[in-house]
């Protein structure tokens, strides 16, 4: 009976083994850190393909906030990096991380609110106006508060408008902008959302779109290569390829071409 | 060297005890002890509950080490088996137990189950081979035991107390198979507190009370004669304190 | 919400129609967290049973340590392998994370303190009855490993599906070390999360009875296996 127990511990070593060297194989793919944003709204799911069969190369999408997806190409986890906080991506070159930044696209940021609109936002001529008129009637706002490119803009925001972001009805959720999305919807509040999230967005419940349209709420996304010299082993030539593809027009076009429920949703704007 | 009868072993080497002691959280339970059994002799541990025969069974055969004194056998150590007052069987069939034991003192695979077969035979419990151990009977477990220990051709054997939970039937069974054994040679080393069983075995006796080693005698003289009153109160059957 | 009374229909129709990205996940889930709960049993088990067996100084305080991480946040042992999975980590040369390699090893961490720490009680109170047969048979304790796993091992198989179910129920160390990629590292759970996220409700729901399924199958079928060694074996 042993002799069967020692047959079951050589399959599980072997089963182990063959699970480590599964990582081993040299296929061509990219890692690329990105935001939820991008993921969740099915764009990936609409390029990348076409961007496969013209090269070959498959890239792996890491969807996670802003501050992590910087994080993880620190470490050197990523070959490329795709976020949407300008400031923070020129940072990053700057520390000598990054090599080259360019802007790929742009969306907008909209505010979402409960359908009787307590603050009476829709109605604002600014957003600043719309944000001071949501902090006054003390109605709940829901943040991200996860270091994101939307959260990093949503408190910019609020420091143009003059706002103390803080008080029983600002509530930090530390959570992506979905989670966010149906917790605003569970309590009633208003929501700052990227407008690619929000349209692909599936449990509104009472939520609408309230306020829209400022140039304030211009949302940039940018791509960037990251540097050799700091992390020589990741794969730059492919990055490269994929930096370059989606900066072309071939990419550009595949980047304006993708709707959801008959929306376009980024808008390409490459110099 | 299956047929014990025989092979009759009288270069079984000499075991002695020489103020072996044990003592758990600083109280002594045992000794010290001095004694030393020779040859092939049935020798029965007597006394009361509590008295510590189990204890010497077990320094005896290496089970525990004494705390002060030591335990040796002169020249070598020979084979050795025990039976205890409850059967430890695995959670096997009654065949796989005895193979297994097999298997531990390096009987060739080839050989095992055969070799297994006929111990389950020789102790009547060929029918139930393949029932799982742990569900037989008292008697049939304690039988196993006899049987696992019988193919390890023990040259020494100790029995702890191996038929207090045993029906007559039963009783009947192990006190016949420790007389096969000690036919084919082996030393019995068996504790009980039973004065008739010891009448129908013992060739001689080591009584003990409170620890202490107190008599070690011939069986007739220790039941005609004793030296001790203890153990003339034990023997007529009155409480020993 | 609507999505209660959908979820149950999506979960059919998702299993009826062997919707193939839905096998491809739960295929996945179901390597990484078998190689996993394989792993962690062949090393967990004689750990276990070497804890049992042996007394040395600091047993206890490693007893206690085990015992502690079988409620390790599965975040924080996410955590753990991503530095050290990561470039800038002591193992990043192995290239290792955003792989199911790295799932793996991380469900290994959550697992492994469950099966050593769960093994290293059956096998002690095993241990109590067999020491004294065993030691007189000749056994070295090393020896005695083998057959005491064994002869527990009806206990021991719960041990494993508790792991099992630690495993395949996890969620937060997988998504940091798995990275949730589209076909590569996406499992059950990292899935439902996503799915949630998209306010997907109905989906996320349906992807968590399908779960619930495989992880209810896998138990069903080691209560019978059990059941049978104990009305063979008594």
């Amino acid at each position: 009976m042993q002799h069967k127990a020692r047959i079951a511990l050589t399959a599980a070593g072997l089963m182990g083994l063959s699970m480590a060297a599964q990582a081993q194989d040299g296929e061509s793919y990219i890692t690329l850190a990105s935001t939820t944003s991008t993921e969740n709204s099915g764009l990936f799911g609409a390029i990348i393909p076409q961007f496969t069969d013209k090269t070959g190369i498959e890239v792996r999408v890491v969807a996670v906030g802003t501050g992590q997806a910087f994080e993880i190409a620190r470490r050197g986890d990523a070959d490329s990096l795709l976020v949407h906080d300008t400031a923070g991506e020129e940072t990053f070159v700057e520390e000598g991380y990054g090599t080259e930044r360019a802007n790929v696209m742009y969306n907008d940021f909209v505010l979402i609110g409960p359908d009787g609109d307590p603050a009476g936002i829709a109605d604002a001529d600014t957003v600043a106006e719309a944000m001071q008129l949501i902090a006054e009637s003390g109605a709940p706002f829901a943040s991200r508060g996860d270091d994101s490119g939307t959260n990093r803009a949503e408190l910019r925001l609020w420091d143009a408008a003059n706002v103390e972001a803080e008080g029983d009805w600002y509530r930090e959720l530390g959570s992506g902008m979905g989670p966010t999305l149906n917790t605003a919807a569970g309590m009633d509040a208003y929501v700052m959302s990227d407008r690619a999230t929000w349209v692909a967005f599936d449990n509104p419940q009472n939520l609408e779109l309230l306020f829209e349209g400022d140039d304030a709420l211009f949302n940039q996304y940018g791509s960037i290569l990251i540097s050799e010299e700091e992390h020589p082993h990741l794969k730059h030539d492919l990055a490269e390829q994929w930096h370059q593809w989606l900066l072309s027009d071939e990419g550009q076009q595949a980047i304006g071409e993708f709707e959801v429920k008959g929306q376009q949703l980024f808008f390409p704007n490459a110099d | 060297m299956n047929d014990m009868t025989t092979h009759i072993m009288t270069d079984t080497p000499p075991l002695s005890l020489e103020g072996v002691t044990f003592t758990h959280r600083g109280q002594r339970l045992l000794g010290p002890v001095d004694l030393r059994l020779t040859g092939c002799r049935r020798t029965l541990v007597m006394g009361p509950n509590g008295s510590g025969k189990s204890l010497m069974m077990r320094l005896a055969h290496g089970l525990l080490a004494p705390t002060r004194g030591e335990v040796c056998w002169e020249g070598r150590t020979p084979r050795q088996a025990m039976v205890f007052q409850r059967p430890v069987l695995l959670k096997r069939s009654a065949l796989a137990n005895l193979v297994y034991a097999l298997a531990v003192n390096g009987t060739p695979r080839r050989r095992r189950k055969a070799h297994a077969r006929e111990a389950l035979e020789r102790f009547g419990l060929g029918p139930l081979e393949r029932r799982p151990a742990r569900v037989l009977s008292g008697g049939e477990q304690q039988r196993l035991a006899l049987a696992r220990a019988w193919l390890l051709e023990p040259e020494v054997l100790f029995l702890d107390e191996p038929t207090s939970a045993l029906d007559p039937a039963a009783i009947l069974a192990v006190e016949r198979s420790v007389q096969e054994f000690h036919a084919g040679g082996t030393r019995i080393l068996m504790s009980s507190h039973d004065l008739n069983q010891a009448r129908r075995l013992a060739d001689e006796v080591l009584f003990l009370n409170a620890g202490r080693l107190i008599e070690h005698t011939d069986a007739a003289t220790f039941f005609t004669a004793p030296a001790s009153r203890e153990a003339r109160a034990f023997i007529r059957g009155e409480l020993v304190l | 919400m609507p999505s209660d009374t959908s979820a149950l229909n999506t979960a059919l129709s998702l299993i009826l129609g062997f919707d193939p990205a839905l096998m491809e996940i739960v295929a996945l889930s179901l390597r990484v967290s078998l190689a996993a709960v394989l792993m962690a049993a062949v090393i967990g088990l004689p750990l276990g049973a070497a804890l049992a067996l042996w007394r040395f100084p600091g047993r206890s305080v490693l007893v206690v340590a085990l015992n502690a991480l079988m409620g390790l946040p599965p975040v924080v042992a996410g955590l753990c392998v991503y530095l050290l999975l990561s470039r800038a980590g002591p193992l990043g040369e192995l290239g290792l994370l955003f792989t199911p390699t790295a799932m793996m090893v991380a469900q290994l961490v959550l697992v492994l303190p469950i099966i050593a720490a769960l093994a290293r009680q059956q096998v002690e109170e095993l241990h109590q009855e067999y020491r004294e047969q065993l030691t007189s048979l000749g056994l070295s304790r090393l020896r005695m490993i083998p057959t005491l796993l064994w002869d527990a091992r009806l206990g021991l198989v719960t041990v494993i599906l508790a792991g099992f179910g630690r495993a395949s129920a996890e969620v937060g160390a997988v998504m940091i070390v798995g990275g949730n990629i589209d076909g590569v590292t996406r499992m059950m759970t990292t899935a439902i999360v996503l799915e949630t996220s998209k306010g997907n409700l109905a989906l996320a729901l349906g992807l968590g009875i399908v779960l619930l399924g495989l992880v209810a199958l896998v138990n069903a079928a080691a209560y019978v296996v059990g059941e049978t060694a104990r009305r063979r074996l008594g």
